[in-house]
């Protein structure tokens, strides 16, 4: 198990020499330098608390500066826990994206952009309702939300109209089309939960 | 975006010709059967141009045996092995979509000429008009 951390920069797309044409998201993904070890787990896995992204001097309070101090680290923007078994690290260390290779398929945790109050046919895929037949107002509503005199109320967790987006999302087995090492970036094949310049995590997947 | 940019420039052509909407193109594509590789040649008219990077795409119609046929090309991809401009056209808009709906005669384009060939054309006129009155 390996993990990064990374900034999604945008998406484009680029040609394979075969003539297709690829989808693919650019994502920054390191240097993420490990401020400190967590205890191994009773599943015997290790993490480690990585920082990532570049911050100014003057934003890191003195307690965090004197974490950082202790593992030896300029201050980051993020520190983030992950999970890493490919080797034993110390604090100090150095996580890059050369640790994935071209071809190889990883699953991206990020947070979904958050889209607002939203109703429940954008929510929940609901079907709406028609717009002709003696209709009227009633194009997107929800429809029924429930029975009569029983339950007499609307059961818990039933699909509305509310906040959308904003939540962590996990998209599993995209394929890394290309690392260029000396500038950070993974190309990812198709498309990465979060905005531009979101933070977002990358592990090898277990998926086949 | 700047990064996003730099990342595209490796893939974008640079032996494009310069061309527009109206403009009559040959359209060399790649293609493929199997193992074998073969170009063929799609000739028409240019109705629109879209997007800018490796995401540019540009639309080609040519009626076929009486039937409108029109294609989309990535202009980057390396499927389209090259572009040759035949004609270029004089037209007023970007997107030529009114051509769909027109037919024969109407649906041509007026060749847009370039000043050399636009003097050359006056001198000829000039020559037509000073030797007819010596007819007269």
């Amino acid at each position: 198990m390996k993990e990064i951390l990374g900034k999604k920069l945008g998406t484009t797309r680029i040609f394979h020499e075969s003539g297709e044409a690829v989808p693919v998201t650019i994502i920054e993904a390191g240097p993420c330098p490990v401020v400190a070890k967590r205890p191994t787990s009773k599943t015997g896995v290790t993490a480690y608390q990585v920082g990532f992204g570049q911050c100014k001097k003057a934003r890191v309070n003195k307690p965090t500066a004197g974490h950082f101090a202790k593992a030896g680290v300029e201050p980051t923007r993020y520190l983030r826990d992950i999970h890493y078994d490919e080797a034993e690290l110390e604090p100090g260390a150095e996580l890059k994206v050369g640790m994935f290779k071209t071809g190889e398929r990883v699953d991206v945790t990020g947070i979904s952009r958050g889209l607002g109050f939203a109703g429940a046919m954008k929510r929940h895929h609901f079907q709406g309702a028609n717009k002709t037949h003696g209709q009227s107002d009633r194009w997107r509503a929800p429809g029924s939300i429930g029975q009569s005199s029983y339950p007499s109320r609307v059961f818990k967790g039933t699909r509305m109209a509310g906040r959308m987006g904003k939540d962590k999302v996990t998209v599993l087995n995209l394929e890394v089309v290309k690392i260029i090492e000396e500038e950070n970036l993974m190309l990812i094949k198709g498309a990465v939960p979060g905005f531009r310049g979101s933070l977002v995590k990358v592990r090898n997947t277990n998926r086949r | 975006m700047k990064r996003i940019a730099q990342i595209e420039k490796g893939y974008l052509k640079e032996d494009i010709p310069e061309f527009k909407s109206g403009d009559t193109l040959k359209v060399h594509v790649r293609i493929k059967e199997g193992d074998k590789e073969r170009i063929q040649v799609f000739q028409g008219t240019v109705i629109g141009r879209r997007g800018g990077g490796t995401g540019a795409t540009f639309t080609v119609r040519k009626i076929s045996s009486g039937i409108g046929v029109e294609r989309v090309f990535p202009l980057h991809s390396p499927n389209v092995d090259k572009i040759e401009l035949i004609r270029s056209g004089r037209v007023r808009r970007a997107k030529l979509n009114y051509l769909r709906n027109l037919t024969g005669k109407s649906a041509r384009i007026k060749e847009q000429l370039s000043d050399s060939d636009k003097s050359k054309r006056n001198a000829k006129e000039e020559k037509v008009k000073a030797e007819k009155p010596t007819e007269e």
